[in-house]
């Protein structure tokens, strides 16, 4: 066993103006992630504690939270990584509910704006059979399938926090991935949100949403990728409008 | 139980925050010695216009201190922009063979390249080989 330190951001909406610190000695095993200190707090020091979580291996997407200043899953950050006091907030560019508790609500709305489904070309019924799909055609958009929603990516990007109104890169990798997807025919009617000024074009490319992503994968790659084809559906419409029926 | 959600404000410490940003910053700032540079030349071509006493000044111009300076710190500038940004371009320009990805490495190694050609191209065409 070996105690750490954390400072963990406080915020309870009844009776603070603002948020605040909190320090914690946490007696912990060789082998805990952030989250088990969390876990152990609110068992055992201080049940007040308020934070989300559920899988515990990074696959649900709920622990996200601001360790060190970085975008991390509690689940995925082991405490022997790190040094000294060990700071813990939400996640930046949300607003916080309560403690390391953000809301979301921004995000999800975002989400369903790029209908991150199929979309087929004509209504079938499961009685015509599959979608097919080749290896190939599979392995285009299949890194774009690895988003597990944690928002880690909208907390390290600085147009996000800057201009709450871009889209994200959460948001446009799942659209993306939708786009690319060789049984799904609903590009067009994704375009308005993804092609917008305040989609894939508010984007300057630093690349953070594809470095602090924790299933590797890389949303930056897809929104360069709709801004190339958003640009090549222009110039199709302006220079060769006899293309278009 | 009501309410209040607490948004952080957001300052300009977030540059600092990690290496990340940073090297955006100093990516983005690049483009201020490179529009400088590039008024310059227009400003140069105004002055070969208006005939040679003019040309002379500018060259003369040129050949100060403060100049070559300039000019260093445009070409590292340069030279960083474009580096970092041909080392993105398999990101925007993924190319996929049958279920393979073309390695990233091919798809930045020929901007590369053909940075190299167009730059030999110029220099060729301005007289220096």
């Amino acid at each position: 066993m070996k105690t750490y330190q954390l400072d963990v951001l406080r915020y309870n909406p009844e009776t603070d103006r603002e948020p605040h610190f909190q320090r914690y000695s946490v007696p912990c095993r060789e082998e805990w992630v952030v989250l088990d200190a969390l876990n152990h707090v609110k068992e055992s020091i201080d049940p007040t504690l308020s934070y989300r979580w559920s899988c515990h291996m990074a696959v649900c997407g709920s622990c996200g939270m601001m360790i060190n200043g970085e975008p991390k899953l509690a689940c995925k950050s082991f405490l022997r990584e790190y040094e000294g006091v060990i700071r813990i907030e939400p996640l930046r560019h949300f607003p916080i509910e309560r403690d390391l508790v953000t809301v979301i609500d921004d995000f999800v709305a975002k989400l369903a704006r790029v209908k991150p489904y199929l979309i087929p070309k004509e209504a079938t019924s499961p009685e015509a059979g599959e979608f097919r799909q080749t290896p190939a055609q599979l392995k285009r958009y299949k890194q774009f399938t690895l988003c597990i929603n944690c928002m880690l990516c909208y907390a390290a990007c600085p147009e996000y926090g800057l201009i709450p109104q871009y889209l994200g890169p959460a948001a446009i990798a799942l659209g993306h991935r939708w786009n690319e997807d060789s049984r799904d025919a609903g590009r067009a009617a994704r375009q308005e949100e993804l092609a917008a000024k305040e989609g894939a074009w508010e984007c300057s490319f630093v690349g953070a949403c594809s470095e602090v992503c924790p299933e590797h994968v890389d949303p930056a790659a897809a929104i360069q990728q709709v801004k190339i084809k958003s640009t090549v559906d222009w110039y199709a419409a302006h220079l060769m409008p006899w293309l278009n029926k | 139980m009501s309410r209040k959600p607490y948004l952080r404000p957001i300052t300009s410490e977030w540059i600092f925050r990690h290496q990340r940003y940073l090297r955006y910053m100093v990516r983005e700032f690049s483009c201020l010695f490179i529009g400088g540079w590039t008024l310059m030349m227009v400003w140069g071509l105004k002055q070969l216009a208006q005939g040679p006493e003019a040309w002379a000044a500018f060259l003369q111009f040129l050949a100060t201190p403060a100049s070559i300076v300039f000019h260093l710190l445009t070409l590292a500038f340069s030279i960083y922009h474009s580096v970092t940004w041909f080392n993105l371009t398999p990101k925007a320009l993924p190319v996929q063979r049958g279920e393979e990805f073309v390695p990233d490495a091919v798809i930045s190694g020929a901007h590369f390249a053909l940075w190299g050609v167009i730059s030999l191209a110029v220099l060729a065409l301005a007289g220096a080989f």
